[in-house]
Parts: C-alpha cells; sequence; structure tokens
C-alpha cells in the first residue's frame, strides 16, 4: 500500500509528466486556452492513460514476457494505443453518449500524445507489475490534468496582462510553464 | 530551384521548412533531451536515420497502402525502423542509449515523422522523399543541438562537454554557472526567447513592407506551400 502510495505522489507532482518529463507538451500547449477545454482534456487522458497501461502491462507481462518477444513492444505498443482509443471512442458514441459529447473531440488527438506511449514504456523500464502500472498511468494522468488545468487557469489571467508584442502567444505560455516547473520542484522534498 | 530534386529538398529541410524553429514539430524530444550538445546531435541523428529510411519505404509502398489504413501502415514502419535503431544503440553505443533513455521508443510518436510521411513521402517518388527525410533530420538535428548548446553553456560553461568559460573557483575571477538551464525549467525559458527572438524579427519585418506570412520573402515561387504550412505550424 505503502509502495503504491509513493508511486502516486512520484508519478502526480514530483516527476509531473509536462512539467519535468516533457511528455505530453503539445495538447498543454495546444489546448490549454480555457479551464473548460483543459478539464475535458484532462478527463479524457486519464480515462485513456489509465485504460491504456492496464492493457499494455497485462500484454506485456502475460503474452510478450513468456514468448520472449519483449523486443515487439513499441510496435506492440503503439498499435495497441491506437486501436484502444479507436475502440474506446466507438464504445463512447454508442453506450455513453453524454461522456462521448464531452471528451469526443480530445479523443483523436490522444493517440499522439507521447504521454500514453510513455507511460507503457515507463512502467515496462521500472518493472511495475499490473497493479502497479494501472496506478502509475492513472496519477500520471492526473498530474497532466493538474498541469493543464492550472496552466489554463494562468493563461485567462494573462490575457488581460500587457505583454511585449514578441512574447505573445507561444512565447509566454513557455515562460509560464518554466515557472510552474521552478514550482512543481518543489514537491521534490515529499518523497 | 527546381522543386523535388534532392539538394532542394535538402535545403528546404534545413532552413525553409526547418521542423524545429519555423514548423514547430517534435517539441517533447527537443526539450527533454538538449540537455547536452552531445545528446542534441544523438537524439538529432537518431532520428533522422528513421524519418530518412521510413520516407524512403513508405514511398515505395505508396501504392500498395490502402487509403483507409494509411496512418496504421505508417505507425508499422515507423515503429520498425525505431526498434531496429534502438537494436543497434544498445549493441554499439550503450551510454548514449542510456542517456536518451525512453526518448528513442518515444520517436514513433514524434510528429515530425508522420507528419512527412503524410505530407510527403506518400505523395512523392522515393528518392526525392528520401531526401527529404534527410534534409528535415538534419534541419532537426541542427535545431536541437543549438539548443543543447546554449544550455549546455549557460548551465555549465561548457560547450560538447569541454570547458569554455572558465569557472569560479577558490575566490578567483570566473564563470558561475546558471544550474537552472540544464534542468527543466531551463528547457522552457531557452525556447520561449528563441521563439521570441523569431516573432520579433517576424514583426521587423511586417514593419519593413515585407509580408510576414511570406517567410521565404518572395523569391521561392516553387514554395507555396511551405509558407501556408509555416503560418499555421506558428500559431500553436
Amino acid at each position: 500500500m505503502k509502495e503504491l502510495l509513493i508511486i502516486i505522489i512520484g508519478s502526480a507532482l514530483v516527476n509531473n509528466v509536462v512539467l519535468s518529463q516533457f511528455l505530453g507538451l503539445c495538447p498543454f500547449l495546444g489546448v490549454s486556452k480555457n479551464i473548460k477545454t483543459a478539464g475535458g482534456m484532462g478527463g479524457a487522458v486519464i480515462f485513456v492513460i489509465t485504460l491504456a497501461s492496464f492493457v499494455t502491462s497485462l500484454i506485456y507481462n502475460f503474452i510478450l514476457v513468456p514468448l520472449n518477444v519483449t523486443y515487439l513492444q513499441t510496435i506492440v505498443f503503439i498499435l495497441i494505443i491506437a486501436a484502444l482509443v479507436q475502440f474506446v471512442e466507438m464504445f463512447l458514441k454508442k453506450s455513453v453518449p453524454s461522456l462521448y459529447r464531452a471528451l469526443g473531440v480530445y479523443l483523436p488527438l490522444i493517440t499522439t500524445n507521447c504521454a500514453v506511449l510513455g507511460v507503457a514504456v515507463l512502467n515496462v523500464q521500472k518493472e511495475y507489475n499490473v497493479l502497479q502500472g494501472t496506478v502509475n498511468g492513472l496519477a500520471t494522468a492526473i498530474g497532466f490534468t493538474i498541469a493543464i488545468v492550472l496552466m489554463a487557469g494562468i493563461r485567462e489571467k494573462i490575457e488581460f496582462n500587457d505583454i511585449p508584442k514578441a512574447f505573445q502567444g507561444f512565447p509566454i505560455v513557455l515562460i509560464t510553464s518554466g515557472l510552474m516547473a521552478i514550482a512543481f520542484f518543489g514537491f521534490s522534498g515529499i518523497i | 530551384m527546381t522543386p523535388n530534386t534532392p539538394k532542394e529538398r535538402l535545403l528546404n529541410g534545413l532552413w525553409v521548412e526547418n521542423p524545429t524553429f519555423v514548423l514547430m514539430l517534435g517539441m517533447c524530444p527537443t526539450l527533454a533531451i538538449t540537455t547536452s550538445a552531445i545528446n542534441g546531435i544523438g537524439m538529432g541523428l537518431t532520428t533522422t536515420v528513421v524519418l530518412a529510411c521510413s520516407n524512403l519505404f513508405i514511398s515505395l509502398l505508396r501504392n500498395f497502402i490502402p487509403d483507409r489504413v494509411r496512418m496504421p501502415a505508417f505507425i508499422v514502419v515507423v515503429a520498425s525502423f525505431v526498434t531496429m535503431v534502438q537494436m543497434i544503440l544498445q549493441a554499439f553505443l550503450p551510454t548514449l542509449n542510456k542517456s536518451l533513455g525512453i526518448y528513442i521508443p518515444l520517436i514513433v510518436v514524434n510528429c515530425i515523422i508522420l507528419g512527412r510521411a503524410e505530407a510527403y513521402a506518400s505523395k512523392n517518388e522515393p528518392i526525392p522523399s528520401l531526401f527529404d527525410g534527410i534534409g528535415m533530420g538534419l534541419g532537426f538535428t541542427c535545431s536541437i543541438t543549438i539548443i543543447g548548446m546554449v544550455r549546455e553553456l549557460i548551465g555549465s560553461g561548457k560547450i560538447f562537454g569541454a570547458q569554455i568559460l572558465p569557472l569560479a573557483e577558490s575566490g578567483k575571477f570566473g564563470y558561475e554557472p546558471i544550474t537552472i538551464f540544464v534542468l527543466a525549467p531551463g528547457a522552457f525559458f531557452v525556447l520561449a526567447f528563441l521563439s521570441a527572438i523569431q516573432n520579433k524579427l517576424r514583426i521587423g519585418a511586417a514593419k519593413r513592407g515585407i509580408d510576414p506570412s511570406k517567410g521565404c520573402n518572395g523569391q521561392c515561387g516553387s514554395c507555396q506551400s511551405p509558407c501556408e504550412d509555416k503560418k499555421e505550424g506558428t500559431d500553436k
């Protein structure tokens, strides 16, 4: 139990996917214009990463390892993720239309989110079992959601500030992320 | 210059449509592994190899792959080359493999590679596609090596591991390294300033009456679409 708690805090706060590992930067910079869409993206990411890390660690531990074909992990993982996202989209559209309306637009974007593949590969590297892998996926996704929602909140305020012309748009967002990354260093004392 | 010749493709990737500074693609590896210049070169060349091989193969297979399943097919081609490159690195360059870590398998989802496959290799002859891949890859290598050099110089006073700025030790006058630049926040700051400089140049060009959306300054009748791509890419 203690071990799982360490994984959760470590992945969500200390080694935040976006701010210290630089995974999933495209949605972090692209879909953080307002809190509502950022929250939607975060929700979709939590859903997909948790599911994907569960399925990939199942397949890694019970198919790839016994068959001795672990070198195929990159190909297998990316195909699983792409198929999974497609499947989730179809499933939600058919049976939970309300959730589909909330997350629908973000789902196709997630296949190319490197955080999903990154978590799957990290789970293998750190030799997590299925439960630890799934928890790690969930925690990483929560970390992503925290970062993107905070970013969106700051960007809504930045709208009203007087920024030098050359820094408007992309540069000021990067500087804000840099300052947030410094703030997240504060968590490294927890573990 | 005539379009689709090897020379034009190389130049296009290196300068006109530089993937990092102009198209703003592949940001994750750009920020993550540029802690030193040597890591930048390693990552850049690895990506170049994958990009050139996958462009060549996708171009050769472009008439056999059905249109509806082209994305999964491209991903499988790219993932196979990444796996091969990873095995080669593990065997011959274990230190580089270790310092690049999980970012090697993540080359699969680098948007430069799928972007070039979709935008160029799936529509053009194999030879120009190969050179397009090499040009784009070298453009990426140059940009991330430059970012790596800046971060290494400010963060530790070194370039390629050689001490350029003498450090301040035992009361002597010298350079005090700003360690934050080799840590995660430094990556954001360096990229922020580089793109601010780029914005500044674009604003300056607009003031002198050059339409900034046509970044090639009107000398290239051949590259209408790159200029439009550029406008889209920088909006992100």
